[in-house]
């Protein structure tokens, strides 16, 4: 097998869709579709991680100090804050109660406080964590010395990302009864052009070809038909993001977000077409092995 | 070369074909296989170029068992060979060229050596000016000097060919016998089955004769097929000048 036999096989194969762009066309649409449906839902889904994220606060963990601790340990606990990459402030009792003062209604009632009740305490800063994550973070630093309460509500973020996994779970089912389908209309593709050059097969194969030079043209027509369909599933959710990010852009304005829609990433395309063109490429296969196999030699 | 020993081929219908063949063929020999119609002519070249196998017996061509032979080493054995089919095997989708292209195209030949080659064969053939043309284009007689093309343009060490003159005139079959001598006169072996006996005297070929199955060396005594006057021997120019052009 050389590499003149790969050039032949893609010249061939290129021919062979230039010579019937009706059938390939069709072809194309129905891997195009079958490859648009998982590839908007995975974007849509990744659109919805981004929105979250931006519309809530950004997630805060409060470590609330032992109003014993002493100048050593506030600074171990900050090393360790330090050491887990979290930024943090510092918010120092006496700051926490101006801050209290400064509300409205409240400023008489602290007044009339014989003491500062409030503790130092640390905030730190969970923006591009997931949720288990900061739930490990929480644990552990509520078991670190003079740390007394640990105050993280999570409870959003957990629902999201149990939402965001069921999500992506369905969108994975959705795309193996996809793939699965790609892979049969390739099949039926493939085994229709065998058919229709049954006589140029029987020469080649009595003439000394090999199953590899008689299934590779076939081989490279089955992915570049995936790849083409690749290409058509990423047009089409990128048309599809396109007429629906005006809308929803002026939704998310309502909930004061600057959220923007994006369409599939580059990364997302390249993706798709490889997809595409593993699986054209495989039914492609699967075609002509059960086609020689069902010919003598 | 080739060489049978006491080869059986029986179908699944149950008709026996070859019975207990045995023969030795050397390079370099011209050798006619021929007898009746259903005589097993067909089964023994099919068998030589392991399109078919033997039920029992063994055979052996240049120095491989065939019936050691695995399934992936078969394509390669068969390039060994320049095969003319009984109805040829032309792929009629595609130009006169194309079709001495395809043999170089498996064997994996370079694109520009090859259409080097391709041109060289049909201009062995006398079919140079053709090669644009589209094989329903072409004459019976055009056909087949098609099909030897695509099947010397690999520059086989065998040639074989199955009923090359059925269905030509005796022009035609002429220019074609004579191209084959051509080639094994440049050192190819040349079998050949055909029912064509009248070429005998003038190509002096090795005969091999079979009748129901059984194979026997020469021509019987009294040959079934009367053997035809000289006189249709008396082709138009063209057949000698041909082997002349090739043997060049």
């Amino acid at each position: 097998m050389s590499l003149a036999h790969h050039q032949q096989a893609l010249a061939t194969a290129l021919e062979r869709l230039r010579d019937a762009p009706f059938n390939a066309l069709l072809s194309l649409l129905v891997i195009g579709i079958a490859l648009a449906l998982p590839a908007a839902g995975w974007v849509a889904l990744d659109n919805v991680r981004l929105a979250a994220s931006g519309l809530a606060e950004a997630p805060e963990v409060s470590l609330f100090l032992d109003p014993g601790a002493g100048r050593d340990e506030v600074k171990a606990i900050e090393q360790k804050l330090r050491d887990a990459g979290a930024p943090y402030r510092f918010v120092a009792k006496d700051a926490a109660l101006e801050r209290l003062k400064a509300r409205e209604g409240l400023a008489d009632l602290v007044a009339n406080l014989p003491k500062n009740p409030l503790p130092d305490a640390f905030v730190a800063d969970m923006a591009g964590r997931d949720a288990a994550a900061v739930e490990a973070f929480v644990k552990s630093a509520g078991e670190w010395p003079r740390v007394a309460h640990v105050q993280f509500d999570s409870a959003w973020m957990r629902r999201l990302d149990a939402f965001l996994r069921l999500g992506r779970l369905a969108v994975v089912l959705l795309a193996g009864v996809f793939g699965v389908g790609l892979v049969a209309a390739t099949f039926n593709t493939i085994r229709l052009q065998m058919l229709a050059r049954a006589q140029e097969i029987e020469v080649a194969r009595l003439i000394g070809a090999t199953p590899g030079f008689v299934s590779r043209p076939y081989a490279y027509y089955g992915a570049l038909q995936g790849i083409l369909g690749g290409l058509l599933a990423a047009a089409l959710v990128a048309l599809a993001f396109f007429f629906l990010s005006g809308p929803v852009g002026e939704l998310t304005r309502l909930y004061g977000s600057s959220f923007r829609l994006r369409g599939p990433s580059l990364a997302e395309v390249g993706a798709l077409c490889a997809a595409g063109a593993l699986l054209g490429w495989l039914g492609a296969r699967l075609s002509v092995a059960l086609y020689l196999r069902q010919q003598p030699q | 070369m080739i060489t049978f020993a006491n080869v059986t081929k029986r179908y699944p219908t149950g008709f026996e074909a070859l019975r207990d063949v045995s023969l030795d063929i050397q390079a370099g020999e011209f050798v006619f296989v021929t007898g009746h119609s259903g005589a097993g002519k067909t089964t023994l070249v099919k068998l030589m170029a392991a399109i078919e196998r033997p039920t029992s017996g063994g055979i052996i061509v240049n120095g491989q068992n065939l019936s050691a032979l695995r399934a992936s080493a078969l394509p390669f054995l068969r390039r060994n060979f320049g095969l003319v089919f009984q109805d040829q095997k032309l792929l009629f989708d595609r130009p006169v060229l194309a079709n001495v292209l395809l043999p170089l195209e498996i064997a994996g030949t370079p694109p520009r050596e090859a259409k080097k080659r391709a041109l060289a064969a049909l201009d062995k053939v006398g079919l140079l000016d053709r090669e644009k043309a589209l094989p329903i284009a072409l004459s019976g007689g055009e056909q087949q000097r098609l099909a030897i093309a695509r099947a010397v343009v690999n520059r086989p060490a065998i040639l074989l060919a199955d009923e090359p003159t059925a269905n030509l005139d005796a022009a035609s079959a002429g220019q074609i016998l004579s191209i084959f001598n051509s080639f094994n006169q440049v050192g190819v072996t040349v079998i050949l089955a055909t029912h064509d006996l009248q070429w005998v005297d003038k190509l002096r070929p090795r005969v091999l004769w079979l009748a129901k199955g059984k194979l026997h060396e020469g021509l019987p005594a009294q040959s079934p097929v009367e053997l035809a006057p000289l006189n249709a021997l008396a082709v138009p120019g063209a057949s000698d000048t041909l082997i002349e052009e090739a043997t060049r």
